[in-house]
């Protein structure tokens, strides 16, 4: 999603463009995931700041694709984020004081009112926070419209083998299983993989791959009807843990289905089936939402983030190489993040003023050798 | 000698009843509800929940979802997968079968 989107808005500012996937457009993560666009998740910061950039920007294109936003599924549906405890709900509403002076949109919600915004959710919760801002898309087609209305040349089944590089050590372009593809300018958005494509370049990122399952129910009438979930997943996005975390992340969709998340394990690229891991998914979800346990799940399907040590994404130029720009390592932000994303890239790419400070973004920002245990 | 049971040299336990929407209808021991359905003649059980367009068996082996059918107040069961019992209740299902 992330190199649609920067297809998108670096083609609007007049350059020539070409996208070059080693699969189909979304056969990676933005295929793998559930389309959050979210600002309820982050913390005050560079990412909370991105993803505030990027809702307006997602807005601003649902609006002018016009039937295109019902295609792509654009819904502002918002967010209701669950405390289980009183003790939660008091830690989860400093936290929303917190984003509420960075310029989120964040509403207490108490007692009853919790049952007004999702009839049926478990009894007794204490209350939450609801966040209009919060939306979603379908990732696959958005992507795929994304990259149908930005006019640029598309090569699907196409892999990067090289990146080229002049005497001088500037880009000259790439090298795939298809023949040469000369260009001044490489941008690097190969999501989970873009720690390969860094290396075809020289450089080193760490992009490491972070699994997750989504579980999806038979298809339902609208019982859920905002993205809901409980607030441990706050501290699960933001760990560094490689072991198995799960909480409870539940959302209906425009087709019908429930999905189910969200898990976070760092297993490299293991693509087995977890009996464990979707158990868990589901003994989180009936917990927030009871009906679900008499809800058939129909299937599940499973994904890689591209995590990063301190989870921000690489965004803008390399100073190690002339020519390379990075647009990876949202983690599980990719889709949320993709449309500002692609606006600092175009900005950057042209010369403007980015409307974001890219310095936090920036993907040399990391020790080039692995850090050596102290002597 | 063409009938399926005779193409397979099949020897079935005696029949058994079911009901489809309240109707009786026949079934025999090891047969799918989409079997069960076929055999009485009916090949579409479900409508969509966008167009109400009619649905019945697509791939046969429990992939596509397309034959979904409410058996004893249960909705979206593949047809193609449950095997049918005595007694069992068969609905036609319209859009999510969740009364929607």
């Amino acid at each position: 999603m992330v190199g649609a989107a920067c297809a998108l808005y670096t083609a609007r500012a007049g350059l020539d463009v070409v996208i070059v996937d080693r699969g189909p457009v979304s056969g990676g993560t933005t295929g793998a995931g559930e389309g959050n666009l979210l600002v309820s998740d982050k913390e005050p910061g560079p990412e909370l700041d991105l993803a505030l950039l990027s809702g307006r920007l997602w807005a601003q294109l649902a609006e002018e694709l016009g039937e295109l936003g019902e295609v792509i599924e654009y819904e502002a549906k918002g967010g209701l984020v669950v405390a289980s405890t009183p003790d939660g709900l008091a830690a989860l509403e400093r936290f929303a004081d917190e984003q509420r002076a960075a310029g989120v949109v964040a509403g207490p919600v108490q007692d009853g009112a919790l049952y007004d915004l999702e009839p049926h959710l478990a009894p007794d919760l204490p209350g939450g926070v609801y966040y209009p801002q919060d939306c979603q898309v379908m990732p696959a087609l958005a992507a795929a419209h994304l990259v149908r209305v930005s006019g640029a040349r598309l090569l699907t089944g196409c892999t990067v083998t090289d990146v080229l590089l002049k005497t001088d050590g500037t880009v000259q372009g790439i090298r795939t299983d298809r023949g040469d593809i000369l260009a001044p300018t490489v941008v690097n958005a190969a999501g989970t993989w873009g720690g390969e494509v860094a290396a075809l370049a020289g450089v080193t990122l760490p992009v490491l791959p972070r699994r997750g399952f989504v579980l999806v129910t038979e298809p339902l009438p609208r019982l859920v009807r905002h993205k809901v979930y409980a607030a441990d997943y706050v501290a699960d996005v933001a760990s560094d843990s490689a072991a198995l975390q799960t909480s409870p992340v539940v959302e209906g969709t425009a087709a019908g289905p429930v999905l189910i998340g969200a898990s976070r394990e760092r297993v490299g690229f293991d693509r087995e089936f977890s009996l464990p891991v979707v158990r868990a998914l589901a003994a989180g979800a009936t917990q927030l939402f009871p009906f679900l346990s008499d809800v058939h799940a129909m299937r599940s399907y499973l994904g890689f983030r591209p995590y990063m040590p301190d989870h921000l994404p690489a965004i803008g130029p390399d100073p190690r190489v002339p020519g390379l720009v990075h647009a990876c390592g949202h983690e599980g932000a990719g889709i949320g993040l993709a449309t500002g994303t692609g606006h600092l890239i175009a900005q950057l790419l042209g010369g403007k003023t980015p409307d974001l400070d890219p310095a936090p973004f920036r993907p040399d920002r990391f020790p080039e050798l692995p850090e050596e245990e102290d002597a | 000698m063409n009938s399926p049971l005779d193409l397979a040299d099949a020897h079935p336990g005696p029949a058994f009843t079911v009901t489809l929407d309240g109707r009786v209808i026949e079934a025999l021991p090891g047969q799918t509800v989409a079997a069960v359905l076929w055999t009485a003649g009916v090949t579409s059980w479900r409508t969509t929940r966008g167009a109400g367009r009619p649905r019945g068996i697509f791939c046969g082996i429990g992939v596509c979802y397309d034959c979904l059918v409410t058996v004893n107040d249960r909705p979206n069961q593949r047809a193609c997968l449950v095997p049918a019992h005595p007694g069992d209740a068969i609905r036609t299902q319209e859009g999510t079968g969740h009364d929607d």
